[in-house]
């Protein structure tokens, strides 16, 4: 299943300056390890090491934080937008 | 400025001084590091302190700023509006009714646009210009909407607002008054939050207070720190009650007092932290009681939308400023908000906005638990204004209508010449 991923401008670096790329996966995990295949400097910028994400890296689907739904288990649709955002609140 | 770098509280990787609030490594959020020495005459800076102008400014050597606005700031409104100097009061009938001995109320509703939210705007605007932005923005749950619309007037500046659509009516007035752009979101503040953050990537001349120039804009609240410390003489308390919504200001009053304390520039030991949040969103109580140090987010359904943070980015700091100073984070009903909203003003004559009955009934909570000593000074940190909640007090009180003469007042009061 292709979803798209919309990354902050900290990470494009590790895209070569895209801010969306395309992943494969039927889970929010899977997606995210089909892009670590492709662009590897992004495993060790979002992922702990122990097999989470980083506590400050906030994962939407369609608008939505995943700690709110399955988490890295979420499943996607085909067509989904995944959304990866720094942790930044207070106001 | 003593400011040298930009540093990751997580991994610790350093940054110059611009525009970053993210690290690039591990996401982790950035705070200013200083260069400071301690000096040898320490009341030659305090007497400096002393002669500087009455607002934030007189601190100007602690925040990061390169040329920060002089002693004439009262003169002219272009150089932003002047925040700070808020009353600190001694509150002996609020501390009889609680069984303590010594409580002060910090009345940071005394600034312009009558929230502490003025103090991080302060030192956020002031940043944005010198790093050439042309336009101010921030996410917001009502108070910092009202300074930065009020700020970006002042200095002449552009700015955009973006608030979640059931904001109370006085926060909203109090914001579009000033001839912002002003943007409802349909969605809570962590949608409104996310929103700015995708903004940001897109509009790089855009100074998002409480996102991009975050580590700049939180500076700005050790200045409620510094004050307490002046107020009471170059001492710090004993113990402070702060209210929790994303934990920035809470961290950054205990970093305001860990400054000065290394300087040698106030006597005392690191007072204990109480947080403050409403059960209605209190994601950084919860981890507290449960002994987490992450915080899980929520969904907010409280009356107190300005600590309405759902995902609270200073939280896992927060928890460990709680702990490391023998303190806690405890959350209060919406019904103690209002009894708490109430305490205050009855015993000492300051009217709170929802914000601030968290706080004060958190304080009574702690009281009443046997958690103060009863020699122990006490500050509550009062945030906002009672005027900016209307709808949380009505209904709490009755008031007699009478016809305007003599006999009609003693048949409905009861009060006879």
């Amino acid at each position: 299943m292709a979803v798209t991923v919309k990354l902050p401008t900290q990470l494009r670096d590790a895209t070569g300056g895209q801010a969306e790329v395309s992943g494969e996966g039927a889970t929010v995990g899977e997606v995210l390890e089909s892009l670590y295949g492709r662009f590897e400097p992004l495993r060790e910028r979002l992922t702990d090491g122990e097999g989470g994400l980083r506590r400050f890296v906030n994962v939407y689907v369609g608008g939505e934080d995943i700690r709110f739904l399955d988490g890295l288990d979420t499943r996607v649709e085909d067509g989904a937008e995944l959304n990866v955002l720094p942790a930044v609140a207070g106001g | 400025m003593a400011a040298k770098e930009l540093k990751c509280r997580e991994c610790g990787v350093t940054y110059a001084l611009e525009a970053r609030y993210v690290c690039d490594r591990c996401f982790g959020p950035l705070e200013v590091g200083y260069d400071h020495r301690r000096p040898e005459d320490p009341s030659g800076i305090r007497r400096r302190i002393q002669g500087g102008p009455q607002n934030i400014w007189r601190y100007a050597d602690f925040l990061p700023l390169e040329a920060p606005p002089g002693p004439s700031v009262r003169s002219s409104s272009r150089l932003g509006l002047p925040a700070g100097c808020t009353p600190l009061v001694r509150a002996d009938r609020l501390a009889e009714r609680l069984g303590l001995h010594e409580v002060w109320v910090k009345n940071d509703a005394h600034n312009p646009t009558h929230s502490f939210k003025d103090r991080v705007v302060s030192v956020a605007a002031a940043r944005a210009r010198e790093l050439g932005f042309e336009v101010l923005a921030c996410a917001s749950t009502g108070n910092l909407a009202n300074s930065v619309a009020a700020h970006a007037a002042a200095l002449g500046l552009d700015s955009y607002v973006f608030i979640p659509s059931d904001l109370e009516e006085q926060k909203v007035l109090g914001t579009g008054v000033y001839g912002t752009n002003l943007v409802k979101v349909r969605g809570n503040y962590d949608d409104v939050n996310r929103l700015c953050m995708e903004l940001s990537f897109e509009h790089d001349k855009w100074a998002f207070v409480n996102v991009n120039l975050r580590p700049y804009y939180a500076e700005g609240s050790k200045t409620l720190s510094y004050e307490i410390a002046e107020q009471l003489g170059w001492e710090t308390p004993d113990r402070l009650v702060v209210p929790i919504a994303s934990g920035s200001l809470f961290t950054k009053i205990g970093k305001g007092f860990d400054e000065w304390l290394e300087l040698g520039l106030i006597t005392g030991e690191p007072p204990t932290m109480n947080g403050a949040q409403a059960t209605g969103c209190s994601p950084v109580a919860t981890a507290f009681a449960e002994g987490r140090d992450v915080c899980k987010p929520v969904k907010p359904a409280t009356i107190a939308k300005s600590l309405a943070i759902g995902n609270p980015a200073d939280g896992p700091y927060a928890l460990d400023l709680a702990r490391r100073s023998h303190g806690s984070i405890d959350a209060v009903t919406d019904d103690e908000i209002r009894a708490g909203i109430r305490l205050l003003a009855e015993t000492t004559g300051i009217f709170t906005e929802t914000a601030g009955g968290v706080t004060t009934a958190v304080l009574a909570k702690l009281a009443e638990r046997g958690d103060i000593d009863p020699s122990e000074r006490v500050v509550l940190v009062i945030t906002g204004d009672g005027l900016k909640t209307l709808d949380a007090v009505r209904g709490t009180f009755t008031a007699y209508e009478v016809d305007a003469n003599t006999d009609a007042f003693a048949a409905a009061v009861g009060v006879a010449a």
